[in-house]
């Protein structure tokens, strides 16, 4: 049988955020692009974002890209990468306008401008008063981005494959990434789309936990395959516990609902975060937060029959704000809990939001790898961009408002390299088919019929001793026992099988190839958590309470082969101002 | 708790029939959606197939008709349904295996209505100004999810799939006539201006009784209506 085989000049993987501010500056400039995505493209979890971009547009307070500069490096515990942050801050207000005029519904203030409202972690004057810098389209900020960066793309005649599963990366020998492997999901057949550069931008790998509050698609699909092409991944022991998932079921109640007033209690009714942040109280950083609500209810002060959570109470914002500003939570809380925010407190519990680490890459989107003589070597062909990758901007920690940010800064970024490199690179390398044949064996090991364990507890398991062993508070001892029940996992998931082996809408197939995916993420985040010997931002082990700059601000590389760790400095020199050295961070 | 639910993989089956599956009552918790005890079903036979991803109906995936009313099954609470629970798919589209449908039609009439912001002034360096008031104009367009719970509950969209936009791209269509910042609003009513693309609504408002995001098509619609009639006279 042949293989259909496609030629693109520029192809992205994932048709979130990332992807499509890609894909619509590359189709703009009249590269031929292909998207190739699992899920149709509206469907992708940026959709799901709430509270907004960060953009210091002064609009609401003054503000200054270079304090943001500040908030993010100190927000990141100061592992982030001080180029990549000065970048994305200056870079803000250019691509939030743009989103404007791509045509998304920002809500509005009195004199026409886009809204803005406070988040967690900003302030003015560099660790001042709050800053209101995040631009919100009510709490759906995300949907409005996602649905106009999807149309504007429509209307510039972008190609998509909506509903391909991307299998593997075709490297050749010489290292170049020359495009991928993937399965019609509809009709089961494999593809082959070649392209002269190929854009990874397939969002995070919540789903390793068990309480999340991302989609069941966030499988971490171009981590593991930036893995499995021999390419490390940095800082995956940086996993974000949002503060305020719905207790026990993991939705997100956004950062926002602080930011338009709402604040925290424990079981006394008392304001908690007050003793935590003295200064910034429910606004501190994520991280500090979600630690604040676990030592809350670990100290016997939760609330509830369980005592196992907080309260996010918003009833003083009255029914006005609530309908105007937050919308989309009261409608949230009346379907998953029966009840409105205007009369209620909501349940909420730290919950397994986001990835900071990722596939590392410059501040142009490309992948970058340690090589003899240099630790960020490009890998020609291959971009990343979003929360698949680690820029890093985010370093230990991530600020609320700042992922949406990343996505467009950084996708459009990778986009405006990749026409740089076109322009050097006209013609596709030859076809690696043994790369090729690699690729369809993993698709081919499915097709195994016989005895053998099913998927869906295999990945039930493997959330659950995530979630034991690697949660909010480490500790070496529970994470080595972590890593030898995932190692013995692994084996179980090389003799797994599943039982439905039709071609047509293989559900199925998909979510076992997702599985092989998550584990591998999976495997990424214990080892380099276990290797990493301090606490700091959402790192927080027990048995090394203390941030360790001496040993410890450097970048972790975890590799697939012998689970091996490696290390890389961190960029702390920016581009154009002066670097902010570590300090002790309190809020 | 029992379910009937509608089989049919083309490589195997000459039609489609329904099948009984039950979820022992112990596995069914307080607050249960529909999607996890589907999730849990799968379980039992991974072969049974349906779309889904974010669990809380803002990608909107998992549309289907859920005992004879069209949903999303993450926010639909078992507790408010009769058992058994009958599961088909959606009504009006082709079938491609259980519970998916061919959505290629639907994707297709909302690129016919243009949903993307035109707007050919000089480009400011900051953002265009757009009132409160301007903006509110938005609220109950702009949320739509493409899920397809409308469209593929209207008589007149399963009679005229192809020429008939349907309630969801026409709520796309009134999202941006409305919007203070499009200029193509001549142009927009122009296209609409025929015997089918918006003319086959004929009130019936199965759209907005189905929205899982409350949103209301059937006045969308009528509200185009009303500023095509103005500008005619």
């Amino acid at each position: 049988m042949k293989l259909t085989t496609r030629k693109f000049d520029a192809l992205i993987i994932g048709a979130g955020g990332a992807g499509l501010r890609a894909a619509l500056q590359l189709s703009n400039a009249d590269a031929r692009v292909a998207v190739v995505s699992k899920v149709f493209p509206t469907r992708s979890h940026t959709v799901a974002a709430q509270g907004g971009v960060n953009a210091a547009l002064a609009n609401v307070l003054p503000d200054s890209w270079h304090w943001h500069m500040f908030d993010t490096v100190k927000g990141s515990d100061y592992l982030g990468d001080q180029d990549a942050i000065e970048y994305m801050c200056r870079a803000a207000p250019k691509v939030v306008y743009e989103l404007e005029h791509f045509g998304v519904p920002f809500s509005r203030l009195d004199d026409g401008g886009i809204y803005q409202r406070a988040f967690g972690g900003q302030s003015q004057h560099f660790g001042k008063e709050q800053a209101a810098r995040t631009c919100a389209a009510a709490d759906r900020t995300g949907h409005a981005i996602l649905h106009s960066l999807y149309q504007q793309n429509l209307r510039a005649r972008t190609h998509f494959f909506d509903e391909y599963f991307a299998i593997d990366l075709i490297k050749d020998d010489a290292g170049h990434v020359l495009g991928v492997v993937a399965f019609e999901i509809l009709s089961g057949e494999p593809i082959v789309i070649e392209a002269k550069t190929t854009l990874i931008a397939t969002g995070g790998a919540g789903q390793i936990f068990r309480t999340n509050t991302n989609a069941l698609s966030n499988t971490g699909d171009g981590m593991a395959m930036a893995l499995r092409a021999g390419v490390p991944l940095e800082d995956m022991e940086f996993v974000q516990f949002h503060p305020t998932g719905i207790a026990g079921r993991g939705m997100l109640i956004t950062e926002g609902a602080r930011g338009e007033g709402g604040f925290l209690i424990n079981d006394q009714g008392e304001r908690f975060m007050e003793r935590y942040a003295p200064k910034a109280k429910d606004l501190a950083s994520r991280d500090v937060v979600s630690r604040a609500i676990a030592i809350e209810v670990r100290e016997g002060r939760g609330c509830g029959r369980n005592k196992d959570h907080a309260l996010l109470d918003l009833r003083h914002l009255g029914a006005d704000t609530i309908m105007k500003k937050l919308p989309g939570i009261r409608e949230m809380s009346l379907t998953f809990l029966g009840l409105d925010p205007i009369e209620k407190p909501i349940p909420v519990f730290p919950t397994c939001h986001y990835s900071m680490g990722g596939i590392p890459t410059n501040r142009d989107g490309q992948v970058v790898v340690p090589m003899k003589d240099t630790p960020e070597d490009p890998v020609p062909g291959l971009y990343a961009a979003g929360e698949t990758a680690c820029v890093s901007v985010h370093g230990a920690n991530r600020l609320g408002g700042n992922s949406l940010l990343d996505i467009l800064v950084f996708g459009r970024a990778a986009a405006n390299h990749i026409l740089d490199y076109l322009e050097e690179n006209r013609f596709h390398r030859p076809l690696h088919q043994g790369s090729v044949d690699q690729a369809l064996a993993r698709l081919a090991r499915w097709d195994r019929k016989g005895d053998g364990e099913a998927v869906e507890p295999l990945r039930r398991e493997l959330r659950k001793v995530m979630e034991d062993h690697c949660g909010v508070f480490r500790t070496a001892e529970v994470m080595q026992e972590g890593v030898t029940k995932l190692r013995a996992l692994r084996e179980r998931i090389d003799n797994a099988v599943i039982r439905d082996h039709s071609r047509t809408f293989n559900t199925a197939r998909v979510e076992a190839m997702e599985l092989e995916n998550l584990m591998d993420c999976a495997m990424a985040t214990i080892c380099s958590a276990l290797g990493r010997e301090e606490s700091r931002g959402a790192h927080s082990r027990m048995d090394f309470p203390d941030r360790d700059d001496e040993r410890w601000l450097k970048h972790s590389l975890y590799s697939l082969q012998d689970d091996a760790m490696d290390y890389k400095p961190v960029r702390t020199q920016p581009v154009t101002v002066e670097s902010f050295p570590p300090k002790e961070r309190v809020y | 708790m029992d379910f009937s639910i509608y089989r049919f993989n083309p490589e195997t089956d000459s039609a489609p029939y329904m099948q009984d599956f039950t979820l022992a009552d112990d596995l069914i918790e307080p607050g249960m959606m529909l999607l996890d005890a589907l999730l849990l079903l799968k379980e039992q036979d991974d072969s049974l197939s349906f779309r889904r991803s974010c669990q809380h109906g803002v990608c909107g995936s998992d549309g289907m008709n859920i005992n004879g009313v069209n949903g999303l099954a993450c926010i639909t609470p078992m507790k408010d349904l009769k058992a058994p629970i009958v599961l088909r798919p959606f009504p009006g589209m082709p079938v491609i295996r259980d519970l998916i449908v061919d959505m290629d039609n639907f994707y297709h009439q909302y690129r016919e209505a243009e949903p993307w912001l035109v707007n050919d002034s000089p480009e400011p360096e900051v953002e265009r100004r757009q009132s409160p008031e301007d903006r509110d104009r938005l609220d109950g367009l702009y949320e739509c999810i493409l899920c397809g719970c409308c469209s593929a509950s209207c008589p007149s969209y399963w009679w005229n799939p192809e020429r008939f936009l349907g309630p969801a791209a026409l709520l796309q269509a009134a999202r941006f006539i409305q919007d203070s910042r499009d200029q193509a609003t001549e142009e927009r009513l122009r296209r609409l201006d025929d015997a089918y693309s918006l003319y086959r609504c004929h009130g019936i408002m199965n759209c907005t009784q189905v929205c899982p995001k409350g949103l209301n098509p059937s006045k969308a619609i009528g509200d185009i209506r009303r500023t095509m009639i103005k500008r005619s006279v």
